[in-house]
């Protein structure tokens, strides 16, 4: 396991990106042995840069939600590149809503450049589908552990990352753009996608400073392509930690703490003192 | 405002234009700011501003290609508080509560501020039970403020939930342009969405799809009438009818 190894930010973005990182499926295989995929958000479609399905974990059925990039480029093709269309969020919302009939745990695995920047997708309500996907991921009354295990980029991220704990691995970046989208937001030109990257405070060591992350997972010695193995083993502790003190409380406590947990997230950043649980609502 | 009318190229006449609510006679919707919108909707002498002591910050230390804490001051400087004002006022005689988008600071962004004056707008509204009226003009989060401006996506869908719990109308005015983070958050989970006449309303803005799939898009691609052939949005109402339809429209509601 390895402790700050002096990369860069950018370094980090690669390692964040790196073609032999392992996706959410590599991390399903390895930590259950019964998982069975779940298709569709029985409204039109099926989308799949969204896994989505049940596993025995810890003994228990969790729903697991995982961004899958695709490893070759058939793949990379098929999953869309871990870019999600409007489908895709209906579907995970459609699953959280099973895994809430039967008191399921939820288990996301965030990894997406953002969400699918294209005609299709706005036809179909893009925009719509992830504002509604936020909302209703606050009416999910059972625990939700999300963690960035890649690339957490955008709305399409936090599309699937409204939990009640929020985990990254040490590799993983979290900003509200795709270093090149922020370059060509600010600069209009995305080549200085460097130059963003150390603006935007994206790091898995930012997020918890910020507070905007319960933990941050080790990876191992030279990022978790190196050893997979190892890897799953961190994040499948990691999940777990987080992930059982959850379990005895209410849906109507989970409900109220992940109401807090993110209408109170910038109080912990040195913002004005006014911000935050300190002042009154009205 | 520039001396003639890209809609129909004559020249413009401001007083006339500003009696016209700034639409031009040719259909012409002209962007307009915060201050011109409360003037336009709200009852005479009725609005009342709220939080407008929540300032911003510049967290990240973000230096480039402008430093933030330039960009902060130029437009305090301007007079400019924030990209989201937030208020009560009276529309034909009934209180609301309103949030409303100024373009003019930094594009509109959903900002930390932003996102904590929507959410207790929001709040009381739900706690008050009465009408929450949005009017949105927005490029998107604030890059400047980096994750924490996404997070305010969160902050502010989570308010909407308790509103619509509640049983609080919500009407959400989509103005020219919409995007990003402000769209994929609460500008279009209102009870009833309505859209201004040619406004561009998407969530990727039509220069990154080109540049990310290489592909040419269609004439209105992202209008306003795009948005409601595609179900988006409920109407496309000029502004100049605006008023008398959000009258109409919360009577209906608040029985």
């Amino acid at each position: 396991m390895s402790e700050d190894e002096g990369l860069s930010v950018w370094q980090v973005v690669e390692r964040a990106r790196h073609p032999m990182r392992p996706y959410a499926a590599d991390y399903i295989e390895r930590l259950t042995l019964d998982f069975v995929e779940l298709h569709g958000d029985r409204l039109s479609g099926d989308d799949p840069a969204l896994v989505a399905g049940l596993a025995t974990w810890h003994d228990r059925t969790v729903v697991w939600l995982g961004q899958q990039k695709g490893r070759n480029l058939a793949e990379r093709v098929a999953h869309n590149w871990g870019m999600m269309h409007p489908e895709g969020f209906r579907k995970a919302l459609r699953v959280a809503r099973l895994a809430a009939k039967f008191g399921f745990p939820i288990i996301s695995l965030v990894d997406t450049p953002g969400a699918f920047p294209g005609a299709a997708a706005e036809e179909r309500g893009i925009a719509s589908a992830i504002g509604t996907a936020i909302m209703e991921w606050f009416q999910i009354p059972v625990p939700v552990v999300a963690a960035v295990i890649g690339e957490g980029g955008s709305g399409g991220a936090l599309g699937l990352a409204v939990a009640d704990r929020v985990l990254m691995l040490q590799n993983a970046t979290y900003s509200v753009a795709a270093p090149e989208a922020a370059a060509s937001i600010v600069w209009r030109d995305n080549s200085r996608k460097v130059e963003a990257a150390q603006q935007l405070q994206l790091t898995s060591g930012d997020l918890l400073a910020m507070g905007l992350v319960e933990e941050v997972i080790a990876e191992p010695e030279g990022g978790a392509h190196l050893d997979p193995d190892l890897a799953a083993t961190l994040l499948d502790e990691a999940l777990w930690r987080n992930l059982e003190p959850l379990l005895g409380l209410s849906g109507e406590s989970l409900l109220e703490q992940r109401y807090d947990r993110y209408r109170y997230i910038d109080s912990l950043v040195g913002a004005d003192p006014r911000f935050g649980p300190k002042v009154e609502p009205r | 405002m520039g001396s003639n009318c890209p809609g129909c190229g004559v020249s413009l006449v401001t007083d006339t234009l500003r009696q016209n609510a700034y639409v031009c006679t040719c259909g012409h919707h002209f962007r307009i700011h915060a201050d011109a919108w409360l003037a336009h909707l709200l009852d005479p002498d009725s609005w009342q501003e709220w939080w407008a002591d929540v300032r911003p910050h510049d967290l990240l230390e973000w230096k480039l290609p402008k430093p933030y804490k330039d960009t902060l001051a130029s437009t305090a400087e301007g007079g400019l508080n924030e990209a989201v004002r937030a208020g009560t006022g009276r529309l034909g005689g009934r209180l609301i509560t309103l949030g409303v988008f100024d373009f003019r600071f930094v594009g509109g962004t959903l900002s930390i501020v932003a996102g904590e004056r929507l959410a207790r707008g929001l709040e009381q509204a739900a706690t008050l039970r009465r009408p929450y009226i949005l009017i949105a003009a927005s490029g998107g989060a604030r890059m400047q403020e980096g994750v924490l401006a996404l997070m305010q996506m969160a902050k502010v869908n989570a308010a909407v939930g308790r509103l619509h719990q509640a049983g609080a109308p919500f009407v959400s005015v989509l103005t020219d342009p919409t995007f990003g983070g402000t769209t994929a958050s609460l500008a279009l989970l209102a009870d009833v969405n309505i859209a201004e006449p040619g406004a561009s309303i998407g969530f990727t803005g039509a220069r990154v799809i080109k540049q990310a799939t290489y592909t040419d898009l269609p004439e209105g691609f992202q209008s306003a009438e795009f948005q409601l052939l595609h179900g988006q949005v409920d109407m496309v109402v000029a502004r100049t009818d605006l008023r008398r339809r959000l009258d109409q429209l919360l009577r209906l509601l608040c029985r």
